[in-house]
């Protein structure tokens, strides 16, 4: 088999069986492999644990394992998208876990400055916006790696909050913002609610206008896209800005819900959890294009991977084993060589 | 002075700077006494940060040493507890790192997935599996572990280089051999400069990159253990972040993130620097932990911006 014109026979071999091409093309496509992965993770749930789709109302509001996971999946799944259109412009954003904990320290600052409450909202939002202008700058103005640009504000980020908080944890109460976080609409969980807009006014914004195609041209080829009429520049800046946001309301939400600041805590980690579910969301760190829909599917998959563990009985300290095992699966079923080589194997045996 | 040891240069200004300032301000400062702990306390994080600064120069990077040297701890304190000698302890932690790095840069190079994501869920599977060895502290007791924690060479004037310092000086000395004088060096900086350029050039990639990794893997285990021997304990949560410091020492230390450009020596003075700063907050007293990372923040701005106008000025020059 080892003859040089082995990619030639491959590719014959390819022709004459049409069935298992349209398989391979099948295997091929981005959105199978995440749905799938989705798909067996909730099947395992459900047999290990029989009721975990039974959705009840208790108290006037939605309640089951399901819920949990839409629930707990929505800080990470607000960052995530974010992080998937600064991604789409072929860049990076470490720094959101330091933006979270300085939102939530301006929040808390202002809340406790007997602000109004909306204010207060539209103020800790702005600190967000701001933090992704800075990162913006760095990677579109001085031209920084995206990745060591936004390293600055993730180390720094966190200083700067508990430098608001000097150096404490502070809480508060706010009747708004427990209720924008843990109250319910119509039984539904407020802060579900909120993502969910979230998404939708993205999806429209990018998706509905050349917005999207703009930020996925300039990932694709910044010099490009420039030479094409987009201002390359002004679309990074606006989608760090945008992650800002993102990032800005994920750190209202998990404020409110621990009803406090914790400047080292707040969000800790969440810049791994949401680049991962972007790229199981089949988007290439490479840049130039992603996808919001498999974004929020990618963060479902990473946290029913841990409500599934939970549930299942199995030791918490699985947990992070379990996850890196199904993360590192899925990547591998996505990547090209990988496929290629295992329907090599295949064919190789049935010739 | 070549253009590519301004950088370094900048480095090393930078810290003897910043240990004047502190000389000027306390005058127990120019002591080989704080000399001598600034290398002992910030060992483990400059051994693994040599091995950073292989992967970085390639062009990749690897997010999963803070892990690494959180579970070398744990493992080792484990299999000493359950009567292993420390050194053949140290010595299988070791092999498993550089099989582990190697099994990583395998992935990243016959999947073609980036580096940043390979070695995040790297970052994951070896902090998990520290909670699947220990989810308590365990303590090592041995006394080889108190020997080399005992053991130094007087420096004079009360300060001593220890047993820690020493490996870390050696290693660090193994790196610079390792990177400026085998065809394997060459190659990690020809791959980071044009990763198809060197590829047609002959370059082995897939050999190359795996060894880069597994060296990467090295340097970080023996952080580990040296971590173990320095805390004589072992953590599960030990460690958590330090890929940061690491990266970060890396940069401050002249090495570009792009790949291709940057010296191992740098990455000595990158991790002292952040040392040094953390020695004058703890010296002042009244400046509060976040003032560091307020300050490695502001200084990682600074280089990476005077790094920016140095290149650019480089290039211009050389496309006239």
């Amino acid at each position: 088999m080892d003859q040089p014109d082995q990619p030639d026979q491959l590719d014959h071999l390819r022709a004459a069986t049409p069935v298992r091409t349209r398989l391979a093309d099948l295997a091929g496509q981005r959105w199978l492999w995440p749905l799938v992965a989705l798909a067996l993770i909730l099947l395992v749930d459900g047999v290990i644990s029989p009721g975990f789709f039974s959705v009840r109302i208790v108290e006037g509001r939605l309640f089951g394992s399901v819920i949990d996971v839409l629930y707990r999946g929505t800080p990470t799944a607000l960052v995530a998208l974010g992080m998937a259109v600064v991604i789409g412009t072929k860049g990076i954003d470490l720094s959101v876990g330091a933006v979270i904990a300085i939102v939530g320290a301006v929040m808390t600052d202002l809340i406790h400055r007997e602000m109004a409450a909306p204010a207060v909202l539209a103020l800790s939002l702005g600190t967000g916006v701001l933090c992704g202008l800075w990162n913006g700058f760095l990677v579109a103005v001085l031209d920084i790696q995206p990745i060591i640009a936004t390293l600055i504000l993730m180390v720094a980020g966190r200083g700067i909050a508990q430098m608001i908080d000097t150096g404490m944890i502070i809480t508060f109460r706010s009747e708004f913002f427990s209720a924008i976080s843990t109250g319910q609409i119509l039984t539904v969980p407020s802060r579900i609610l909120v993502a969910v807009a979230t998404f939708v006014l993205l999806w429209l914004f990018l998706r509905r206008t050349a917005l999207g195609l703009f930020i996925e041209s300039v990932g694709g080829n910044a010099a490009a896209a420039n030479l094409a009429g987009v201002e390359a520049k002004a679309v990074r800046i606006g989608a760090y800005m945008l992650s800002g946001l993102c990032s800005g309301i994920a750190g209202v939400l998990i404020c409110a819900d621990v009803r406090g600041s914790d400047a080292n805590n707040a969000g800790l980690f969440i810049e791994l959890d949401a680049i991962l579910a972007v790229v199981i969301g089949g988007a290439s760190l490479s840049g130039g294009r992603f996808y919001l829909g498999l974004t929020v599917v990618g963060v479902l998959i990473i946290q029913s991977l841990t409500t599934s563990i939970l549930v299942s009985g199995l030791p918490p300290q699985y947990n992070l084993v379990v996850k890196a095992v199904v993360v590192l699966i899925v990547l591998l079923l996505q990547a090209r060589p990988v496929r290629e080589a295992a329907f090599g194997l295949v064919r190789r045996r049935k010739t | 002075m070549k253009e590519r040891y301004l950088p370094i240069g900048a480095t090393v200004t930078v810290f003897v700077l910043l240990y004047l300032i502190g000389a000027l301000l306390y005058s127990n400062f120019l002591s080989t006494l704080v000399l001598g702990n600034l290398l002992t306390d910030n060992a483990f994080v400059i051994i693994a940060a040599v091995g950073v600064t292989f992967v970085i120069i390639s062009g990749g990077i690897d997010l999963s040493i803070g892990s690494m040297i959180g579970f070398i701890s744990v493992a080792m304190a484990y299999l000493v507890s359950l009567g292993w000698h420390p050194v053949a302890a140290a010595a299988v932690m070791i092999a498993f790192g550089m099989v582990f790095g190697a099994f990583q840069g395998f992935i990243i190079d016959f999947c073609a997935i980036e580096p940043f994501i390979i070695t995040l869920a790297g970052l994951f599977l070896l902090r998990g599996m520290c909670f699947m060895v220990s989810l308590d502290s365990v303590p090592i007791h041995h006394p080889f572990v108190d020997a080399f924690s005992d053991w130094h060479i007087p420096l004079g004037g009360g300060g001593r280089l220890s047993g820690s310092a020493l490996v870390m000086l050696a290693v660090l000395a193994g790196g610079v051999v390792i990177a400026h004088f085998t065809s394997f060096g060459t190659n990690v900086y020809a791959i980071g400069g044009d990763r198809n350029s060197a590829a047609l050039m002959g370059v082995p990639m897939r050999r190359t990159t795996v060894m880069i990794y597994a060296l990467g893997g090295f340097y970080s285990s023996l952080g580990g253990v040296i971590y173990a021997f320095y805390t004589a304990s072992g953590y599960p949560l030990a460690a958590v972040g330090v890929e940061l410091d690491a990266i970060a020492a890396v940069v401050l230390g002249g090495t570009l993130l792009t790949g291709g450009v940057g010296l191992v020596f740098g990455t000595l003075f990158g991790g002292l620097i952040q040392g040094t700063i953390q020695t004058l907050i703890s010296f002042n007293g009244s400046l509060t932990s976040w003032w560091t990372k307020i300050f490695i923040g502001v200084l990682l701005f600074v280089f990476i911006v005077t790094q920016r106008s140095i290149m650019r000025s480089f290039v211009l020059r050389r496309a006239t």
